[in-house]
């Protein structure tokens, strides 16, 4: 009864904020820009498309021409927080007119900031509109420090609420019975899979417990945050760098912060190699502890964002193959095909959750490993390749 | 690598950490603890449940092992004790034949010697009475005879004869 009425309340709560952002939200543009704004031309979509990419500073779902041919955005305007040189500054973002062209200037608390391709900037003194170089870089502002709530950050808060009320509510109903019911029975197995399968395999079954909590966070949210970039809305939380960076960010301090002393050990003075070999192998296996984690928030981001180009290139296909198969004929086309990527996209969307998972610990694993080096001979003498040296060359 | 470089904002990856921990923090309490713990302890009890179970078995096979066993010492038991009882049994039926037997052949003597002693006493008896009467009859007869003088006479001479005779 508790919870029923508890996740009411969490929907109500969630559809008034999409609603009412929505009624506040219905305002007409005042920059008219990309000439009504139809994506018609190859360099469009691929603008268009690099758009959706990026954070924004509002959330846009889309936008339409109404009856007397004014551009009409549906969405609803985030809060713009960045730390200028007359300190903290915070305004909505809807004071920008849903420009990214440094075209409106937005004066708050002595600043004046433009929002420059959803990077904001801010103008310097005196400085009456923004001034391009050659290269399309600002000569007279400069970046600000943006800890706005972008569309990435609301996204990311959304993903935390749902991880919370999900597994927040599976942790309460053990309180009360033994097997849980409802979405928690589905929510379970997750939890024991990512315990028996990703944690305790690769990190050994006494030190497992101690990472269960970021290896569990770190797995639902990259699954959710992926798959949430499945739905219209329009996300892309995974495929922003800084937060892949900021994932693997905390895989890199952790795995250093775990590693014992045959960690250490292994880079700076390999065992079993002669000294030349010991010295010439302290670079290698230095950058090696750099290209674990880069290579983990690489592959995410480049496969999240891979997918999402795909995805909307094949939708674009509607429109750029439209003079070869008409109007019927693309629309089908792009539909099945979209239709099938899609698909493909929610196995990549738990595959990356789990590879990211699955590396952490592995990378965990490692640092925690005892190591035993009096390695097994067979009866001719050769080394038998233990599970650790197959996991290290395999990684 | 410029792009991605443009495009990596220092903003939304302090958001990111700092909700990151939050939230991981949040998880922990609310979730993956309470979760982990149950799941543990929920294992642990199908492992109990299993290992009683096991244990439970195997005491019902001791017990029963022991049954048997009991069964088989009592059996060999009662019929030790059964052998016992027909051994007593027979032992006793001798002794009491014997005893009867030494009772009767005791009875029979001291009967007989009673007899004997009756035999004597009434023989003694008979002789006595015999020999009274016998004298009596003696008395009477010679008292008899000797009152007439013939046949006293005559008595002699036939003692005489008889005497001579033999």
């Amino acid at each position: 009864m508790k919870i029923s009425s508890l996740r009411i309340h969490f929907l109500a709560v969630i559809s008034f904020l999409l609603i009412g952002s929505f009624a506040s939200a219905q305002e007409h543009d005042v920059a008219e820009h990309h000439g009504g704004g139809a994506v018609d031309t190859q360099e469009e979509i691929t603008e268009y498309t690099n758009h959706h990419l990026k954070d924004a500073h509002d959330f846009h779902l889309f936008s339409y021409t109404d009856a007397a041919g004014e551009r009409q955005h549906v969405g609803f305007s985030l809060p713009v927080i960045v730390w200028s040189s007359n300190g903290l500054v915070s305004f909505m973002s809807s004071e920008f007119h849903h420009d990214t062209d440094g075209e409106v200037i937005v004066e708050a608390n002595g600043s004046r900031f433009v929002n420059l391709h959803e990077h904001i900037y801010e103008l310097e003194e005196g400085a009456e509109a923004v001034v391009m170089d050659e290269e399309h870089h600002p000569i007279n502002a400069h970046k600000v420090f943006d800890i706005s709530i972008t569309k990435s950050v609301f996204g990311i808060i959304l993903v935390g609420l749902l991880l919370l009320f999900w597994f927040g509510s599976l942790g309460r109903q053990y309180k009360k019975k033994n097997i849980p019911t409802g979405f928690g029975r589905a929510l379970e197995p997750l939890v024991i899979y990512v315990r028996d399968e990703i944690a305790r395999p690769n990190i050994g079954e006494f030190k497992y417990k101690k990472y269960m909590s970021f290896l569990l966070t770190v797995f639902f949210f990259i699954w959710v945050s992926n798959l949430l970039g499945m739905t219209p809305f329009g996300f892309n939380i995974t495929g922003q760098i800084a937060v892949t960076v900021c994932l693997a960010l905390f895989t890199f301090v952790i795995v250093q912060f775990s590693g014992n002393k045959d960690y250490w050990k292994h880079i700076f003075w390999m065992p079993d190699v002669p000294v030349i070999m010991k010295i010439i192998l302290i670079p290698i296996e230095l950058l090696g502890i750099l290209t674990k984690p880069f290579s983990l928030l690489i592959r995410l981001f480049a496969n999240i964002t891979a997918g999402h180009v795909v995805v909307m290139g094949l939708i674009a296909l509607t429109i750029t193959l439209r003079e070869q198969f008409g109007a019927v004929g693309s629309t089908g086309l792009s539909l099945v095909l979209t239709l099938f990527i899609s698909l493909i996209e929610i196995l990549v969307a738990f595959l990356q959750a789990f590879i990211f998972t699955m590396l952490s610990a592995l990378f965990i694993g490692m640092a925690v490993a005892e190591h035993d080096h009096h390695h097994e001979h067979d009866a001719e003498g050769h080394e038998i390749d233990d599970v650790e040296d197959v996991r290290e060359s395999f990684v | 690598m410029d792009q991605l470089l443009n495009d990596f904002s220092p903003g939304l990856f302090l958001m990111q950490a700092v909700i990151l921990i939050i939230l991981i923090l949040l998880m922990k309490k609310f979730a993956w603890k309470p979760i982990l713990n149950s799941l543990d302890e929920r294992e642990q009890g199908i492992q109990g449940a299993l290992e009683a179970a096991e244990k439970a078995r195997l005491e019902m096979k001791n017990l029963q092992a022991d049954n048997e066993k009991a069964l088989q010492e009592a059996r060999v038991e009662r019929d030790a004790m059964l052998k016992d009882a027909r051994d007593i049994r027979t032992k006793m039926i001798a002794e009491a034949e014997e005893d009867a037997k030494a009772q009767a052949s005791k009875i029979i003597t001291q009967a007989q010697e009673a007899i004997a002693a009756e035999k004597r006493a009434a023989v003694a008896e008979l002789k006595s009475q015999v020999a009274a009467l016998s004298l009596e009859i003696a008395e009477k007869v010679v008292k008899d005879e000797l009152s007439d003088k013939k046949k006293q006479m005559q008595y002699v001479e036939k003692m005489l004869q008889d005497a001579t005779l033999n």
